[in-house]
C-alpha cells in the first residue's frame, strides 16, 4: 500500500522530463510562430503609441538646449485644476451614460427577443448596427437641427422654456446615449438569446416568481454579458470627441476635448506632453475599469460552470 | 457550447477606443535637402541671391511650395494661392488646411529633412514667438520690411505679422431685432440663448481674442485677461451665452445668431450668405477694441527653400496684400499703402470701421493671459 503511492511519483518526474517537454517543444514552437503576426501586429500598433506616450508624459525638452530629462510634472499639471476637473467630468459622463445606457438597452433587447415574429427584431438588430455606430459631427448636428436653441423639436415643444440645453452636461448625456443604447442591445442580445426558455419553465415548476427567476437565475447569468457591455459603454463614451467638441467646445468639461485643446490649439504653447499625460491617465483610469471588471466577471462566471 | 455563447465580447473594446492616435509624427527620417539649395537656404533677403529676379529662378527650379494649414475661404487664402500659380511656376501644395499652429510647430519639427515638411508657416502669435525661441525659423526679409510696424516683426526677420483683423460681433438681423454693437450690449435680456464664440478660447485663436476684448471693455487690461473671463461668467449665468462654435454652418442655419469672431470672417459670412436670405450685420465694439494679427515664418530647413523666400516676397508684394484685403483681412502695410495711394479702395471701405489705433500686447502678457484663460475658462463657464 505503502510502497506503490512512492514510486509511482518517483517513476513520474523521471520519466516527463525526458519524454514530455521533448515532444511538446515542437508544438509549442509552431503556437509561437502562429500568434507572431497578432503579436507584431500589437507591438507596433499598440506597444509602440503606449511606449511614445510614456515617453512624452514623463520626459521635458530644453527649448534652448535640446536636451531631454525624466520629469513628473506634466503628470502632476494634468491631475490639477482644469485638466482634473475634465478628467472628473469625463468619468461622470461616461459612467451615468453607461449605466443608463445598460439598463435601457437590456430592456429594449428583452422586449425584442420575447417579441413574436422576426420582423421586428430584424428591424432592431439592423437599426442598432447603424446607429450604434452613427457618432461624431453628423450626429451633433442633427441633434442641433432638431433639439438645438432654434432646432424643430424645441421650438415646436416650446422645449426651452422648460428649461431643456442641448449645450450642457444633460443635453450631452442624451446624444451620447443615442448611440449607447443601440450599441448596449447589440452586445446583449446574444447572451438574452442564451437564456434558455426551459430555465424559466423549470423555475415556475418549482413554484418560483418572475422576480425570483431573474433574482436567482437570470442576472447571475446574464452578469458577464451585462458587465462587458457596461465596460464597453464606458469605454465608447470616455474615449467620444467629435460630438462633444462641435456642441459644448469647454463648457462641459471632457478629458478628450482638454487633450485636443492641448495638443492642436492655436493660443496655448508647449502644451503637448501634458496632453500625454493626460492620455496616460486615461489610460489608466480604463485600466481600473478594466480591473473591476475581470474578477467579477469571473466570480460571475462561475455560475455557468 | 452555452458557456461560449454567454462570453461577453466587449472586453478589449474600451481599452482598443483609447489607443489615442495623438502619436502618428512618428515618422522615419526621409532624404535629406538637395544642395545646391544652399544658397537660398541661408539668404536673408532677395538681394543675398542678386535680387528678386534670381529668387524667381531658382524658386521655378525648385518647382514646388510645400504649405500647410492655409483655409481656402480663411482671409481669402484660395485666390492668394492660385494668383502666386499664375505668376510663377511654383506648384502651391497646401497640406492640411484646417491644421492648428501647433500642428504646424510639430510637422517642422516632426519632418525635419523631409522633402515633405513644410516650406513656410502661418502662425498665431504666441507660437511664432516660441518657434523662434526654438530656432525653427530662417531669418529673412522681405522687400518690403522697412514698412512693417516695428511691433508687428521679430528683428531679424525670423517672423513678421501678416494680416489681421478686428474681434467683431457679428449678428443675425432677420433675428434679432436689435443688432448689439458693443460688449456691454450682449448682457441685454434680448440675446438670451443667442452669443457665441467661434470656438473654445484655449484653443482657437478668434475666440481667445473674443475673451482679450471682452476684458478691454471690462476694465481689464492686457495683462488682465480675468475681466474678459468673468464677462463670459455672466454671459453663461444669464443664459446669453451658448457654448457651440460658431462656423459658416450654424450661422447660416440660425443656431448662433450672434457671433464674436474676427471681422474678416464675419464680414466673409455677410458676402457668402446674402444670396441665402441671411442679413449678416458686423460692428467693431467700439468698448473692446482689440486686434490680432497673424505671422508669417519660413521653416529653417524648408525643402524648397528659393520658394519659400518667393511665396514671402509675393505677399508682402501690393498684389498679395490686397489679395488679403479682398478677404476683408487687414494686411500689415495696409498704413503704408494706405499713405501710398496703392491700397484697393473698393476693399477698403468695405472693411468695418474702427477708430483709433491698434496696440498688441507684450511676449509676457499674452503668456501670462493665455496661462490665466488655461486655468480659469472652464470654471467661468461650465
Amino acid at each position: 500500500m505503502t510502497a506503490a503511492p512512492t514510486t509511482k511519483p518517483a517513476e513520474k518526474p523521471a520519466e516527463s522530463p525526458a519524454a514530455g517537454p521533448a515532444r511538446k517543444r515542437p508544438g509549442a514552437s509552431r503556437v509561437w510562430l502562429g500568434a507572431l503576426p497578432l503579436l507584431v501586429f500589437a507591438g507596433v500598433c499598440f506597444g509602440l503609441p503606449v511606449g511614445a506616450l510614456l515617453y512624452g508624459a514623463l520626459t521635458r525638452d530644453d527649448p534652448a538646449t535640446g536636451a531631454t530629462a525624466v520629469t513628473g510634472e506634466h503628470l502632476q499639471r494634468s491631475l490639477q485644476g482644469p485638466y482634473l476637473t475634465s478628467l472628473v467630468g469625463s468619468v461622470q459622463l461616461s459612467a451615468l451614460t453607461a449605466v443608463i445606457g445598460t439598463l435601457l438597452g437590456v430592456l429594449i433587447a428583452q422586449a425584442v427577443v420575447t417579441a413574436r415574429g422576426g420582423a421586428l427584431r430584424n428591424a432592431v438588430l439592423t437599426a442598432s448596427g447603424v446607429l450604434a455606430n452613427f457618432g461624431g459631427i453628423p450626429l451633433a448636428f442633427a441633434f442641433v437641427a432638431t433639439l438645438g436653441i432654434s432646432g424643430v423639436v424645441t421650438r415646436l415643444g416650446r422645449l426651452d422654456s422648460l428649461g431643456w440645453n442641448l449645450y450642457s452636461f444633460t443635453g450631452l448625456a442624451v446624444i451620447y446615449l443615442y448611440f449607447l443604447v443601440p450599441l448596449m442591445v447589440l452586445v446583449i442580445i446574444p447572451a438574452l438569446d442564451g437564456l434558455r426558455p426551459q430555465w424559466r419553465e423549470a423555475a415556475q415548476n418549482a413554484g418560483a416568481t418572475s422576480w425570483q427567476f431573474w433574482r436567482h437565475v437570470g442576472v447571475p447569468v446574464l452578469a458577464p454579458s451585462l458587465l462587458g457591455g457596461f465596460v464597453l459603454l464606458f469605454g465608447s463614451a470616455f474615449a467620444a470627441h467629435a460630438t462633444a467638441a462641435a456642441l459644448v467646445g469647454g463648457s462641459v468639461p471632457l478629458v478628450t476635448l482638454k487633450i485636443a485643446d492641448a495638443l492642436s490649439g492655436n493660443v496655448l504653447v508647449g502644451q503637448e506632453n501634458v496632453a500625454l499625460a493626460l492620455s496616460l491617465d486615461m489610460i489608466v483610469i480604463a485600466g481600473l475599469v478594466m480591473a473591476v471588471y475581470l474578477p467579477l466577471q469571473r466570480r460571475s462566471s462561475r455560475w455557468l460552470h | 457550447m452555452t458557456r461560449n455563447r454567454f462570453r461577453a465580447n466587449g472586453r478589449l473594446v474600451a481599452a482598443l477606443a483609447l489607443g489615442t492616435a495623438a502619436l502618428t509624427t512618428l515618422s522615419a527620417c526621409g532624404a535629406a535637402p538637395e544642395e545646391d539649395a544652399s544658397s537660398a537656404a541661408t539668404a536673408t533677403s532677395a538681394a543675398d541671391l542678386g535680387g528678386l529676379k534670381e529668387l524667381v529662378a531658382a524658386a521655378e527650379k525648385e518647382g514646388t511650395l510645400n504649405a500647410i494649414a492655409l483655409p481656402p475661404d480663411w482671409a481669402n487664402y484660395g485666390e492668394v494661392i492660385k494668383a502666386f500659380e499664375a505668376k510663377y511656376k511654383v506648384k502651391v501644395s497646401v497640406e492640411n488646411p484646417d491644421a492648428s499652429s501647433s500642428d504646424e510647430i510639430s510637422a517642422v519639427k516632426s519632418r525635419k529633412g523631409q522633402k515633405r515638411a513644410p516650406d513656410v508657416l502661418d502662425l498665431g502669435i504666441s507660437f511664432a514667438r516660441s518657434g523662434a525661441a526654438e530656432k525653427l525659423f530662417a531669418p529673412y526679409k522681405v522687400e518690403a520690411w522697412d514698412k512693417i510696424p516695428d511691433s508687428q516683426k521679430e528683428k531679424d526677420g525670423l517672423w513678421f505679422n501678416d494680416y489681421g483683423g478686428y474681434v467683431s460681433i457679428g449678428c443675425d438681423a432677420g433675428r434679432i431685432k436689435t443688432c448689439p454693437e458693443t460688449f456691454a450690449d450682449l448682457l441685454k435680456p434680448e440675446y438670451k440663448g443667442k452669443v457665441a464664440l467661434n470656438g473654445n478660447p484655449t484653443k482657437a485663436g478668434s475666440a481667445f481674442g473674443g475673451v482679450y476684448a471682452a476684458s478691454l471693455a471690462n476694465k481689464g487690461s492686457f495683462g488682465d485677461i480675468q475681466p474678459g473671463i468673468d464677462f463670459f461668467g455672466k454671459l453663461k449665468k444669464s443664459g446669453n451665452f451658448i457654448p457651440v462654435e460658431s462656423t459658416p454652418a450654424t450661422v447660416e442655419k440660425g443656431e448662433t445668431p450672434i457671433s464674436i469672431d474676427w471681422d474678416y470672417l464675419n464680414a466673409g459670412y455677410a458676402d457668402q450668405f446674402k444670396s441665402k436670405g441671411v442679413d449678416w450685420k458686423v460692428a467693431v465694439p467700439a468698448d473692446g477694441v482689440y486686434a490680432q494679427y497673424y505671422s508669417q515664418a519660413i521653416n529653417k530647413e524648408a525643402p524648397h527653400p528659393a520658394a519659400a523666400r518667393l511665396w514671402m516676397e509675393f505677399l508682402y508684394s501690393t498684389e498679395g496684400q490686397n489679395l488679403w484685403l479682398k478677404g476683408y483681412a487687414r494686411p500689415v502695410l495696409l498704413p503704408s499703402m494706405t499713405t501710398e495711394g496703392t491700397a484697393d479702395k473698393t476693399f477698403v471701405t468695405k472693411l468695418p470701421a474702427v477708430e483709433g489705433t491698434p496696440t498688441f500686447p507684450t511676449s509676457e502678457e499674452l503668456d501670462k493671459a493665455n496661462a490665466d484663460l488655461a486655468e480659469n475658462w472652464d470654471k467661468a463657464v461650465s
